[in-house]
């Protein structure tokens, strides 16, 4: 008895062969559409409805600066009172809604951080609708962001794109710092793992964009590894002042360290208490 | 109580001493009357006050032994005992020291205040020059000296002399010149060569023009520093620190429209990807502080600021030359890679650039 494959290889130039292969071939195309089709067309039914709730909130809480359609508005000065939004990507919007950045109380020349109004499902909606606007960088998966497992040897290397890309702006301490204009970068203190990631990926405001083909997404992950572990270690030696380097050092040292030195001096140059038992008279 | 280190005074309490200064609108009113301190009189108020500065020097002992059982109780390193998230060891050694040495000095000025002599005294101001007759013995044994020596009734011990101190100058100049090798042009040039490619900092991937975005500012390096030969880096220690110091550069793009090339320039970028030197023209620090909206670029130092749309231009702050620009182009593999070297010396200024 020879073996099925061989029985069937001998059979390949039948002239039925190439009828079954077509029969086959179709019956699997078939097969693999009846499977998949309906959900994805759920999906495809669902996102849709995703989009037009996000532009129903987006008509309401961002059109007034952006736009009707996120196309952006000019000024009569011809700056920019919101820019386009064609292309910024889902991940910007989770940003700037997510941590209250946006909508803007007011012009200014930065978006303060603040209370988020949004519902989680709200800023998925919004985030919908805006990466329907053109493509964009999307929301990150949670794999890329979440630091649980990582090693020292990760965190090391996270410092090392720390100290070079970021503490520039941010401060070697993650405390943040001074820009021109009364412009600033934040303290990381209190900021999302995926916040981080989806401002080092989409640049809101004066921060520069860190593509994830320059800097990878595991670099990223590094990264944000080394912000939580400077949060997290103890404070060696005493209160940090903030962390601010020369600055709040230098203030502690003029008004805390001269100015008790000051007081001392007042204090043996003062005159002390007279009796006056025993006075010469 | 002793006066006797006072001067005498009269009966009205004015100094005998001093001067009347003629047509002085107010009399010298003289010293205030002394009075005691209740220390001075009241025994128990003495006993007291020396029980209570003793107790501050014996405190002071105090913190000094507990700085000790600090020193060897608390643990650092890896497993630092932490206490109230601060680490144990440091601020305790710190708290003891600072007050043991606070309560010798609380001690001795209340040790001045209570119980030490505390009776008012003047001190008159004298000249701080020295007397005419001072002044005059000094003048008169210099000139004995130089009419001694004979010095200017004989040339040549004279010339030979100041020919001698003048020739000491050339081992001087031998011994400096052995400090090292004049610089050169070692200043002006970096490791950047024709078709280098741009990396990366840190993790020394090559990049292609369409990985970066605009508004994207990436922290590079050229591609030698991560070269090996034979299993060993191209570049490392000293050698990679001092070829770090000046190759170090930015990479930004912004739209091609707002960039405003100068003659010359107008392909050293690649659509609207530019690279520039990250060390300030002004005393050498690192600079990455790039605003993508305004495309300013900021020195943390001392506030000096480029405009990258406009050839690194200053616009502000102590630079006083513009940042200097790579200029780049991309290679057959698609990646971006340096047409030359930069075209003028990166970093601050030094003698030989005038």
């Amino acid at each position: 008895m020879r073996p099925f494959t061989a029985r069937l290889s001998a059979r390949r130039r039948s002239p039925l062969a190439g009828l079954v292969v077509v029969l086959l071939g179709l019956l699997l195309t078939g097969g693999a559409y009846a499977v998949l089709s309906p959900a994805s067309a759920e999906t495809d039914q669902a996102s849709q409805s995703t989009v037009t709730e996000g532009r129903k909130l987006f008509l309401v809480g961002c059109s007034s600066c952006h736009g009707e359609n996120g196309e952006g508005i000019l000024t009569k000065k011809g700056t920019q009172l919101g820019p386009s939004l064609a292309g910024v990507g889902a991940a910007a919007v989770d940003f700037q809604v997510g941590t209250g950045r946006m909508p803007m109380a007011r012009p200014g020349v930065q978006a303060d951080k603040k209370e988020n109004v949004y519902s989680p499902e709200e800023i998925t909606a919004l985030a919908a609708f805006v990466a329907s606007l053109g493509p964009g960088p999307a929301i990150p998966a949670e794999e890329n962001y979440n630091t649980d497992d990582l090693d020292e040897e990760a965190v090391a290397r996270g410092g090392q794109f720390w100290r070079t890309n970021c503490t520039a702006c941010h401060n070697f301490a993650a405390k943040g710092g001074a820009l021109p204009n009364g412009k600033y970068a934040p303290a990381l203190d209190g900021v999302s793992n995926k916040h981080i990631y989806e401002a080092m990926l989409t640049g809101p405001q004066q921060m520069p964009v860190f593509s994830d083909t320059v800097l990878k997404p595991e670099e990223k992950r590094d990264i944000i590894a080394y912000v939580r572990s400077l949060q997290e270690q103890p404070k060696y030696g005493g209160n940090t002042l903030g962390s601010l380097g020369p600055v709040s050092e230098g203030l502690a040292g003029w008004l805390v360290g001269i100015g008790g030195l000051v007081g001392f001096c007042v204090w043996i140059a003062s005159h002390s208490v007279r009796s006056k038992k025993g006075a010469k008279t | 109580m002793t006066t006797h280190n006072l001067p005498a005074t009269g009966e009205d309490g004015h100094r005998s001493d001093v001067v009347d200064v003629p047509g002085d609108p107010l009399d010298d009113p003289g010293l205030q009357e002394h009075q005691p301190r209740p220390t001075d009189v009241d025994e128990h108020a003495e006993k007291r006050a020396e029980r209570q500065i003793a107790l501050l020097f014996g405190l002071s002992s105090v913190f000094a032994v507990l700085f000790a059982v600090a020193y060897f109780v608390f643990d650092v390193g890896p497993d630092a005992d932490i206490i109230g998230g601060y680490g144990a060891s440091n601020v305790a050694l710190g708290v003891c020291l600072g007050m043991a040495l606070l309560l010798i000095g609380v001690g001795a000025i209340q040790w001045a205040r209570k119980l030490m002599n505390d009776e008012e005294l003047v001190e008159m101001r004298h000249p701080a020059s020295s007397s005419d007759e001072d002044r005059q013995i000094v003048v008169a044994s210099f000139r004995e000296g130089v009419s001694d020596s004979g010095i200017a009734r004989r040339p040549l011990i004279r010339n030979t002399l100041l020919g001698a101190f003048a020739t000491l100058g050339l081992p001087l100049v031998l011994v400096m010149r052995d400090l090292g090798p004049l610089p050169g042009s070692v200043l002006a040039r970096t490791v950047w060569r024709k078709g280098m490619r741009l990396t990366n900092d840190v993790a020394g991937t090559p990049i292609k023009p369409e990985e970066v975005e605009i508004g994207q500012l990436i922290n590079g390096e050229p591609e030698v520093f991560f070269e090996e030969e034979d299993g060993e880096p191209l570049y490392e220690g000293v050698k990679l620190n001092a070829a770090k110091a000046k190759a170090a550069i930015i990479i930004v793009r912004m739209k091609p429209g707002d960039i405003s090339a100068a003659k010359g320039r107008e392909n050293w970028g690649v659509e609207g990807i530019l690279c520039y030197s990250k060390i300030c023209t002004h005393v050498g620090c690192p600079i990455s502080l790039w605003e993508q909206q305004t495309h300013h670029l900021l020195c943390p130092c001392h506030q000096s600021t480029f405009d990258l749309a406009d050839n690194g231009k200053v616009i502000f702050g102590p630079a006083a030359r513009a940042l200097p620009q790579l200029p780049i182009t991309v290679d057959d593999e698609g990646y971006l890679v340096a047409q030359s070297d930069f075209t003028e010396p990166v970093g601050p200024s030094y003698w030989e650039r005038g």
